[in-house]
């Protein structure tokens, strides 16, 4: 026990000489608690200090507690300050062993472990915790209501008052059961009906009628009705299917399908050819019977708007070309007569793919001559087309108006555009001519096959200028031999091409009488290159009008040219014979890197024909208000007499002259009416989103002259529709299908205050958890 | 030989009566009725222009108090009743059909703050500022009577707004607090109070009705739950509002007017971003009241005039105004939305069609079938610009439209102006604010 008791003093001082080591130098030490210490000086430092504190001011002094303190001791020396707090443990350590203390140890070790409540959160916090739950539960229920918004706000029509004032049914029951029979008639009629045990009042069933509701049983009801309900289900399941797959649009998966379909259709002719072999010759006599049908119909002629549309495009578009190919094709296979329709007609068609390719570049055609179907035939061609060309500006200045027709009749008029096209033209002329010499050279003929390979063509360049110029004279001279050697030619060479395209469509007599000619070229020539293909079908819409050969000379040769300019390679390679002399280098390198970019589109050309059009639209057009037959014979065939047309046109006034006659290169639109543009709408109003969308709307009529009466009625149904005199109470949840709340808001608040706290409670746990 | 007869049945031809109309056979064929679009277009034209020739739409005016009209109230059972409070204490009954006052009773001292019906429309309350919130019976007494009210709360401070639940016996006073009161009792059930400012109205939600909205004159507007004896949310603005109105077919949308002339569409659930500025007015906008099918409402405004809103438009389509009418301070549109009334300054109410062309009383199928027509080609070619002119033309007194383009002016100059500090500041620091996020300081939760 003692020894116990010592250790524990021992325990104590030590802990005491931690504080007091830690405590600050001037800090006023009990005498008791001095004991333990041996550092001398300290402690005489301390015993001097508080005697010198005994005097009158000083003391009063310590008295005084300067600095703020929870606890004050009464010793006027406060435990304070050590910045150490006194644990309980350390409180606890002595009375470890001692047995009588237990239960106060175990006391305050229940305490201990114990956590300490955390201080309430403030007022304002509270409130506001209350008040984002309180809104977040608010706006739930009001977003019930989005949807009945939402319907409203896009209504066609709405009727206030929305609420149907409810027409009360009274129950048959109750109706039957208030009336009596008075009138004979009427008792006569009762007594019937009770004699045939007519129920009047409730379950209103005869016995009869139990007895055969009844007889059905339950099971079998069931049963009934679950297949009913299956077939329903299948069948809605089907008719959705199929018209599902009626909208798809994907070309691809409809190719895929009819190939399926052709499969198995296939398939099961072959199969029913084994099984029943009379069923199916009547098949096939059906199939053909189809064929025929389809063979007869316009369908596959290219006679339609899609076709039209594709020739048109055909000339700008591979595309276009290839879909009319394979059409025309069709329509060939179609029309074919059946028993031919086995070797001579793969033939026929691969024929047709060699010959047709339909090209119009020059470059496709030297490519085409690279593949050496017979290169002399192709370059004779070229060159004779070329040369008529030559020959044709040579005659120029000779023979005017044939050069205007040929080029186009509308350019007629204009001068200055004369003067621009003849500059073209000197410029085209110089560089056919080399163009010639070039053929004259094998070797570089070859090289200027590759279209492509721009390189080739600038190395080429300087050489092919040298030759030019070495070449001159003597291309000169071949081009007078070629000229008289080939004089001859053009005319029969035109109408080959139609020959070999159709042989089986000449109609006319006119048509018939080429088709005799030609055949005898037909054997000494061979099939033609891409260049005549497209020309023959130019020529063949030129034509048909045309009986002249001369003009259809010159128009073949005006297609050459447009041609010509079109050819990039070609052009790049010619351009400089004349000019280049006086040039130097670097000038004509830029102008040829100009002229190689803007090869293929002539734009003051264009830009002169798109004027001219515009002239032509705003001219005033002449009224023309002949009546055929009146007066004299009329019928098929038959046109109102010149003089007849003559007197009953009204020529249109002159109109007044266009603001932009003396500029040469402007345009301007005098289309804009500003009499009219007051009346149209400048932007796109708002729920559009496309000038056509809002045309289409204006374009409908609305009005009961265009559409029925119903529909006129559906069409200006007024959006709002409110009746005089009724009262138009808000919208209430009942109104719309909704279960309004049954409580009431009155009970709701005078329940609260309890609610309140208990939600309160648990709002704040909620709080603290979080 | 048989001989073969055109014969027609008489009964696609011949009337029964001599009042049915002639059978008139048409032909839809479009080639027989061509230029349809010019010619709806004309007739569209005609249809605005005439539009605007019969749009009259001042009715009458109700004259008989002696001070400014300071509330109005309507019955929710009849349509012909109307309440008028003034600045004098006085309230009126007026019959609207015979534009007649009926009774007129002395309610209060000073001003009458606030009138409202119960729902029921047998009893209406008024508060005043003498402090008292008193029940009204809407019947007069009867003979040797005298002019009592029902009930007469006492109450610590001045009430400056009430409003009646929709369904229940539950009304809401404003003041320094929002209190709801039970009918019964003397005491309110609950008091809710957020910040220390006095507040100006109260309004219950009709669909969703424990839900209230009130604006203080520290300028915010503030939204209570009833049920759970709290606010809500609070959103603060850039000045102070009047008054708000629930729309009464859209739980969560209302509308607050406010002193900056503008009016602002509320959906209660997002409150930081109006869902429509409504501009137009010139001065401050002090009333405010939704047309009962819930698409437009009416604003009345210190700058002396009534404008009429479509919900979704921020521009009013209407403005009414006359030479003797002053500030306005009430409105209210009808039941059977076909009317407004308006309380103003000058001691009068006045009532107005609700659209300034329409044709009153019954009519004829025929001619509903030409409005309807009418109405459908205005719409149809509104945007174009003659039609545009003609029907967005208005007179208006010169002191408006003199206001009208100052204010335009001040307008533009403070838009180049923001513009301009876009212009020369480190781009991405300045950002240009929207017209609807202008307006809002601040939503507190």
């Amino acid at each position: 026990m003692n020894a116990n008791q010592a250790a524990e003093s021992n325990l104590l001082a030590s802990n005491q000489q931690k504080e007091l080591e830690d405590l600050p130098k001037d800090y006023p030490l009990s005498t008791s608690e001095d004991e333990g210490d041996n550092d001398g000086e300290r402690k005489h430092q301390k015993l001097l200090e508080s005697i010198s504190s005994l005097n009158g001011k000083d003391r009063q002094k310590l008295a005084d507690r300067s600095e703020a303190s929870l606890k004050v001791s009464e010793f006027s020396v406060s435990s304070e300050g050590s910045g150490e707090k006194l644990v309980l443990s350390d409180l606890l350590e002595p009375v470890k062993t001692s047995s009588s203390l237990a239960a106060v140890k175990k006391q305050l070790n229940r305490v201990k472990s114990k956590k300490t409540v955390e201080l309430p959160l403030h007022r304002e916090e509270i409130e506001r915790i209350h008040r984002e739950v309180a809104f977040n539960k608010s706006s739930q229920i009001l977003s019930k209501w989005d949807p009945v918004v939402l319907k409203n706000r896009q209504a066609e029509q709405l009727v206030f008052p929305l609420s149907k004032p409810q027409s009360a049914f009274a129950p048959i029951e109750h109706v039957v059961n208030g009336w009596k029979a008075r009138t004979p008639l009427e008792q006569e009629i009762f007594n019937l009906l009770h004699k045939n045990k007519q129920p009047v009042t409730d379950p209103l069933l005869t016995p009869m009628e139990k007895a055969s509701l009844k007889a059905m049983s339950l099971e079998e009801v069931k049963m009934r009705r679950a297949e009913l309900q299956r077939a329903r289900a299948l069948q809605s399941y089907y008719e959705a299917r199929a018209r599902r797959e009626k909208r798809i649009k994907s070309k691809k998966y409809h190719r895929i399908l009819k190939k399926g379909k052709a499969k198995q259709a296939l398939k099961d002719f072959e199969k029913l050819q084994k099984v029943n072999p009379a069923a199916a010759l009547e098949e096939l006599e059906k199939l053909d019977k189809a064929r025929m049908m389809e063979r007869m119909s316009l369908k596959h002629q290219n006679s339609g708007k899609w076709a039209k549309s594709k020739a048109i495009m055909a000339k700008y578009d591979m595309e276009a070309r290839q879909a009319m190919q394979e059409q025309l094709a069709r329509n060939k296979e179609l029309t074919q007569k059946v028993r031919a329709a086995s070797e001579s007609e793969e033939e026929e068609e691969g024929q047709e793919e060699e010959e047709e390719p339909l090209v119009p570049d020059m470059v496709n055609g030297v490519q085409i001559k690279a593949n050496g179907l017979n290169p002399w035939m192709v370059q004779n061609h070229f060159t004779d087309a070329k040369e008529a060309e030559i020959q044709k500006d040579l005659e120029d200045p000779a023979e005017p108006e044939a050069q205007e027709t040929s080029e186009s009749e509308e350019e007629r008029a204009v001068v200055e555009e004369e003067t621009l096209l003849k500059e073209f033209e000197e410029r085209r002329s110089l560089r056919q001519k080399s163009e010639l010499n070039h053929m004259a050279e094998p070797v570089h003929s070859r090289v200027t096959k590759d279209p492509s390979s721009q390189e080739v063509l600038s190395e080429l360049r300087a050489l092919c200028q040298k030759l030019i110029t070495e070449n001159h004279q003597s291309g000169k001279q071949e081009l007078s031999s070629a000229r008289t050697a080939q004089r001859e030619e053009p005319a029969r060479e035109e109408e080959e091409p139609m020959l070999l395209q159709r042989p089986k469509r000449a109609r006319t007599l006119d048509e018939l009488e080429e088709l005799g000619r030609e055949e005898c070229v037909e054997n000494k020539e061979l099939p033609r290159t891409a260049v005549e293909g497209l020309q023959l079908e130019k020529n063949r819409s030129n034509h048909i009008g045309a009986p002249k050969e001369k003009k259809r000379k010159e128009q073949m040769i005006d297609l050459q040219n447009l041609l010509t300019t079109k050819s990039p390679s070609v052009k790049s390679l010619a351009v400089p014979t004349t000019v280049q002399e006086l040039e130097d280098e670097e000038e004509r390198d830029q102008r040829q890197i100009i002229k190689e970019a803007f090869a293929g589109d002539d734009v003051i050309r264009d830009f002169l024909k798109e004027k001219r059009e515009a002239m032509e639209a705003s001219k005033p057009k002449d009224l023309d208000l002949t009546l055929p037959g009146w007066g004299e014979w009329g019928g098929m065939g038959l046109k109102p007499s010149a003089k007849k047309r003559r007197r009953f046109l009204i020529k249109a006034p002159e109109g007044p002259p266009r603001k932009d006659k003396n500029l040469p290169n402007v345009i301007i639109n005098e289309k804009r009416n500003p009499h009219a543009a007051a009346h149209q709408v400048q932007v796109l109003p708002h729920p559009f989103t496309h000038h056509r969308q809002f045309e289409r709307t204006i374009q409908t009529p609305v009005g009961s002259t265009w559409n029925t009466q119903r529909a006129f009625q559906k069409l200006t149904m007024p959006k709002v529709v409110t009746k005089p005199g009724h009262i138009i109470k808000p919208i209430k949840a009942e109104d719309v299908g909704y279960r309004s709340s049954s409580r009431s808001d009155l009970s709701v608040v005078q329940r609260n205050p309890k609610r309140l706290s208990i939600r309160h409670k648990k709002h704040l746990e909620n709080n603290c958890v979080d | 030989m048989k001989v073969k007869m055109l014969s027609r049945n008489p009964d696609h031809y011949v009337r029964e009566t001599k009042l049915d109309l002639h059978r008139v056979p048409r032909n839809y064929d479009p080639t027989l009725h061509p230029f349809e679009v010019p010619r709806e277009y004309i007739r569209a034209l005609n249809a605005t222009k005439l539009e605007r020739v019969f749009a009259k739409p001042f009715l009458a005016s109700l004259d008989g108090h002696r001070d400014g009209v300071n509330c109005l109230a309507k019955n929710p059972k009849s349509l012909a009743t109307v309440l008028s409070g003034a600045c004098d204490g006085e309230v009126k009954i007026w019959n609207l059909t015979k534009r007649k006052c009926i009774r007129t009773i002395q309610a209060h001292e000073g001003f009458v703050r606030g009138i409202c019906t119960r729902f029921c429309g047998t009893s209406f309350f008024t508060v005043g500022d003498d402090k008292t919130v008193k029940q009204w019976k809407m019947d007069g007494p009867g003979c040797g009577e005298e002019e009592e009210p029902l009930h007469t709360i006492l109450g610590k401070t001045v009430y400056t707004g009430i409003d009646h639940h929709w369904r229940e016996a539950v009304f809401a006073t404003c003041g320094q607090q929002v209190d709801i009161w039970d009918e019964q009792r003397t005491n309110p059930i609950c008091s809710m109070t957020w910040g220390f400012d006095s507040i100006s109205s109260v309004k219950f939600n009709p669909i969703e009705t424990f839900l209230l909205g009130s604006c203080a004159s520290d300028r915010n507007i503030v939204l209570y739950d009833m049920r759970q004896a709290t606010p809500l949310k609070k959103v603060i603005l850039d000045m102070r509002t009047n008054t708000i109105c629930w729309n009464p077919m859209e739980a969560f949308i209302f509308t607050a007017a406010n002193e900056d002339y503008n009016l602002y569409t509320f959906d209660m659930r997002a409150l930081d971003t109006p869902v429509m500025v409504h501009m137009d007015h010139v001065s401050a906008v002090l009333d405010v009241d939704y047309s009962p099918t819930g698409r437009e409402f009416v604003s009345a405004s210190f700058d002396k005039s009534i404008r009429i809103f479509p919900v979704d438009k921020s521009r009013s389509r209407e403005v009414y105004h006359t030479k003797r009418m002053q500030h306005v301070i009430c409105v209210k549109w009808t039941a059977d939305s076909k009317y407004i009334m308006s309380g103003s300054d000058e001691m009068n109410i006045r009532l107005w069609k609700a659209n300034a062309s329409e044709k009153l009383g019954v009519l004829t199928s025929r001619e509903k079938a030409a409005t309807d027509y009418n109405q459908k080609l205005k719409e149809k070619f509104q945007h174009h610009p003659h039609i545009k002119r003609i029907s967005r033309h208005r007179h208006l007194p010169k002191s408006i439209y003199s206001q009208i383009q100052e204010q335009r002016i001040m307008k533009e100059a403070r838009r180049r102006k923001e513009l301009n500090r876009i212009k020369h500041s480190k781009p991405g620091s300045v950002q240009m604010v929207s017209e609807k996020k202008k307006h809002i300081v601040a939503v507190v939760k």
